[in-house]
């Protein structure tokens, strides 16, 4: 975390002078001087790196350049908008990545499977923004079915705005969820399925058939259980790539998220966006991977006993 | 009117340009009450028959012809309704406990779910029932040990446990597939003792499949030995271990070590050709032969390795004692045999001898030089290119990647950069040659060869830099006893010629007896007893010892 703070900081520094970004032509020096002590872009570096990490840990990122709105409160403005994208598009990515990845690993030989594999073949080959510019012409140009753009009707809850309440809501988030989980879902479906046909050949399966436990059973309770292990792992660094490929989808979709705000930062080099961004994204990859270890913890008793019982 | 009867079975695995036989019309017949032993080398067909019986066998192979009848009932007659049969009628047993449970669900998850699918039980009496099974099998505190996971059990528990899945639905065969050699031997003995009462008490038909004939010896009523996916030989087990009919079997059975004399080499029936010129190896040339003076070569004093669980908290609690405070010596020219069971250090304690751990205390020496206290790295290969060693795994052991003449010829330019390239070819010809490898094998990839050839490969690539000391770690226990007889022979052979000190590293006491003049008994890291070979067989001093010649599984308690 501390080195990607730095990074973020020192973005600050080598990125031109902000207050050439800020001020217009017709600042006197005097101003300019004055606006640089108030922003303490005086001091020394040292000082001004704990000033921003000790901000930065209260929520601070200090103001844009661009709105001249506090980035914090730009931050909470937008983030609804991107988790609400990135949970749905991580449940379809998930859920529908082991059911395919289960089903061509079982029926391995099967039409059907060769059909998912192939098509999945595309999902990685073809670049997100060109997937969600093919879905944007097929479903909202030619079948006018699904809106091009933006969240629909958004509920404010004061604290949260949602598009979960409103049709128009759910009708919005389809199209971008489905761009961007189309790449994490071939992922998953592959290594679903290379782990489940890889468990299928142990011993500990060949024994449960031994015992004359039914097939059903043997794929979905034996081997299935086993196989989602790996997949936890993955799955838990995907969901960080998918908020960072969400900066992709967002511009697409004209999705008023974070990833839309940090492009817009970009292109007016608003540096306190960008760099509250990064910090951002790394602070939430260190907290998935927090989750993801305890997760294991419930899901492998191998992990959960070492230590205590060695002995049998 | 035997109970299970095999009638003309073939198994065949069509390949895309031919098709293998892995087992052809075999005919075996068992009794309720009656182990039969299925003896074989890998690849004889053995496990080929145990899968076919419940149609359990890998694609692409399949039955191809034959009946099983099991009682009145022909279980293969209709393909579907095996899968009612296994578990129910017919129990089968794997050899590695390790990966014959599922990790994640527990051993009573896994027996309920075996009683439920066969027998009309509620959860409950289920339950029971495998709380009973635990117990008959003989785990502790079996009603508290209901809810744990495979992986909290030790090896021969989870045997234990795996043995009353197979039976928990009172099967009326039982296939038990090699089911003691990943096992030690104390505890082998006590899962064959297992096995047999079962087959007493339950009236089972039990087929035994192994490779060990000393296994056979103890438990096996009647034997059937195969090759190439025939029944060769078929008899009461005594007559076919006293008094073999086929050339098979008589080769099969001298290369047995024996256990109760110690012999000068094994006899090799089938391949008895190769075994001339032996006196005049070509590497005897470069080999700057050091005199046989009695004295002591490796001196090892109060060695100690420890290993931290815990990265963070080097507390001592957590850290395991794998060796503790061993002292031995050997002398140059003597082969020094280690024996223990699994975790009892003998592994660890060839590390530190050759550098590949550093011990926790004590010192080693080698040649009256402490190498624990070099530092340099210039002075530690001369150490290096002294001590040689062999691995057990032969296909682990070797670079696949890499030619065999580069596998061999790695060391010596290791150690003689300056070599040129015809003396490192001629160098590398004359290894392989006393290794009774062929010239043209230096061209080739590891995976082209046998498990015994890999061995050899092995061998000749820890005498490219003519060591002193050879430590073997169970050089032989991944093949087969034909081919570990071979191996056996050749090392004594070299052992004699180039005068090679040998440190043998066994859980195996027939092989080790066959090999060694003196040897050190380790148990937990500790070493019990260190005595002459035959005085540790005739006369053991240490209680242990004595446990382990008794549980010892003899091929000659057959006589008795």
């Amino acid at each position: 975390m501390l080195v990607v703070a730095f990074v973020s900081f020192s973005l600050f520094n080598f990125v031109g002078d902000p207050i050439n970004n800020m001020v217009g032509e017709e600042t006197s020096d005097e101003e300019r001087y004055e606006l640089r002590e108030t922003l303490g872009l005086m001091d020394p570096i040292h000082v001004q790196f704990s000033r921003f990490v000790v901000n930065a840990s209260k929520g601070e990122f200090g103001i844009s350049y661009q709105l001249r709105r506090p980035v914090s409160e730009l931050i909470a403005e937008r983030l609804p908008a991107t988790i609400e994208l990135v949970v749905i598009s991580a449940l379809i990515a998930l859920i529908s990545g082991t059911l395919l990845g289960v089903y061509t690993g079982i029926n391995r030989k099967s039409f059907v499977s060769d059909v998912i594999l192939a098509v999945s073949l595309l999902g990685v080959s073809l670049p997100t923004f060109v997937i969600g510019i093919l879905f944007i012409y097929l479903f909202a140009v030619i079948l006018g079915i699904l809106p091009s753009f933006g969240r629909g009707e958004v509920v404010d809850l004061g604290f949260w705005t949602t598009g979960f309440l409103s049709i128009s809501g759910w009708k919005a988030i389809i199209l971008p969820s489905v761009t961007l989980s189309l790449f994490q879902m071939t992922y998953i479906i592959r290594l679903v399925r290379a782990e489940m046909m890889e468990i299928l050949q142990t011993d500990y399966i060949k024994f449960a058939r031994a015992r004359g436990i039914s097939e059903e059973s043997i794929k979905y309770k034996h081997a299935l259980k086993n196989g989602l292990i790996p997949v936890i792992t993955i799955a838990g660094i995907n969901i960080g790539t998918l908020i960072a490929f969400s900066i992709i989808t967002e511009t697409v979709f004209q999705w008023p998220g974070m990833g839309f705000l940090f492009i817009q930062a970009v292109q007016f080099v608003d540096i306190p966006i960008m760099s509250a961004y990064l910090v951002f994204i790394a602070f939430v990859f260190v907290m998935i991977n927090f989750i993801v270890d305890i997760l294991y913890y419930f899901i492998d008793p191998r992990i959960r006993v070492k230590g205590d019982s060695v002995s049998g | 009117m035997s109970f299970l009867k095999i009638k003309d079975l073939s198994v065949n695995y069509q390949m895309r340009k031919e098709t293998v036989y892995a087992a052809k019309n075999v005919n075996i017949e068992v009794n309720k009450g009656e182990i039969l032993g299925l003896v074989g080398e890998s690849g004889s067909g053995k496990s080929t028959v145990g899968n076919a019986i419940i149609n359990l066998i890998d694609e692409p192979g399949k039955v191809s012809s034959g009946s099983i009848l099991l009682g009145e009932l022909n279980i293969h007659e209709d393909p579907k309704n095996i899968v009612k049969y296994r578990g129910k009628k017919i129990g089968l047993i794997f050899q590695d406990p390790q990966t014959s449970l599922n990790p994640i669900l527990t051993i009573g998850e896994q027996l309920i779910e075996t009683i439920q699918t066969h027998l009309a039980l509620t959860k409950e009496e289920a339950k029971e029932r495998s709380i009973s099974l635990l117990k008959e099998v003989g785990i502790k505190d079996a009603a508290k040990r209901f809810d744990d996971y495979p992986h909290q059990f030790s090896g021969g528990m989870r045997q234990r446990v795996v043995i009353s899945l197979a039976l928990c639905c009172e099967p009326e065969l039982l296939i038990a597939d090699e089911p003691t050699t990943a096992l030690d031997v104390s505890i082998q003995s006590q899962i064959l003792d297992l096995i047999k009462k079962l087959t007493k008490e339950r009236n089972l038909a039990v087929i035994l499949i192994t490779h060990d004939m000393g296994v056979i010896a103890e438990t096996a009523n009647r034997v059937a030995v195969m090759k190439n996916g025939d029944v060769v030989e078929i008899g009461i087990t005594k007559e076919i271990l006293t008094n073999p009919k086929e050339t098979y079997t008589k080769s099969l059975v001298s290369s047995v070590p024996p256990t109760n004399k110690k012999i000068s080499r094994f006899v090799i029936i089938e391949k008895e050709n190769n075994i001339d010129n032996k006196n005049n190896l070509k590497i005897l040339n470069r080999w700057t032969k050091k005199k046989i003076i009695k004295q002591d070569l490796v001196q090892v004093k109060n060695l100690s390795k420890s290993f931290d669980d815990n990265f963070f908290t080097e507390s001592s609690k957590n850290s395991v004692m794998a060796v503790n405070d061993v002292s031995f010596n050997i002398r140059e020219g003597e082969s020094f045999g280690l024996v223990g069971e699994s975790g009892s250090g003998k592994s660890t304690i060839a590390k530190m001898i050759v550098n590949l751990f550093k011990p926790s205390a004590g010192e080693f020496f080698f040649d009256n030089v402490c190498v624990t206290k070099i530092k340099q790295n210039s002075e530690m290969m001369k150490f290096r290119k002294q001590i040689q060693m062999i691995f057990q795994d032969p296909y682990s052991s070797l670079n696949g990647r890499l030619k065999v003449r580069d596998i061999v010829s790695e060391p010596i330019k290791l150690h003689n950069p300056l070599i040129s390239k015809n003396d490192l070819d001629s160098y590398v010809f004359d290894l392989l040659e006393s290794v009774e490898l062929a010239q043209n094998s230096a061209d080739r990839y590891p995976h082209e060869f046998s498990g015994g050839q890999r061995q050899r490969i092995s061998i000749a690539r820890s005498l490219a830099t003519q060591p002193r000391l050879l430590v073997c770690d169970e050089p032989t226990s991944a093949l087969d006893v034909s081919i570990q007889a071979q191996i056996l022979n050749l090392l004594k052979d070299l052992q004699e010629q180039l005068n090679l000190t040998i440190l043998f590293i066994s859980h195996d006491l027939p092989v080790v007896r066959q090999m060694c003049d003196r040897i050190g008994v380790l148990r937990d890291g500790k070493l019990c007893e260190v005595s002459d070979t035959e005085d540790l067989f005739l006369k053991p001093q240490h209680d242990y010892t004595k446990e382990l010649l008794r549980l010892m599984p003899k091929i000659e308690s057959i006589y008795n």
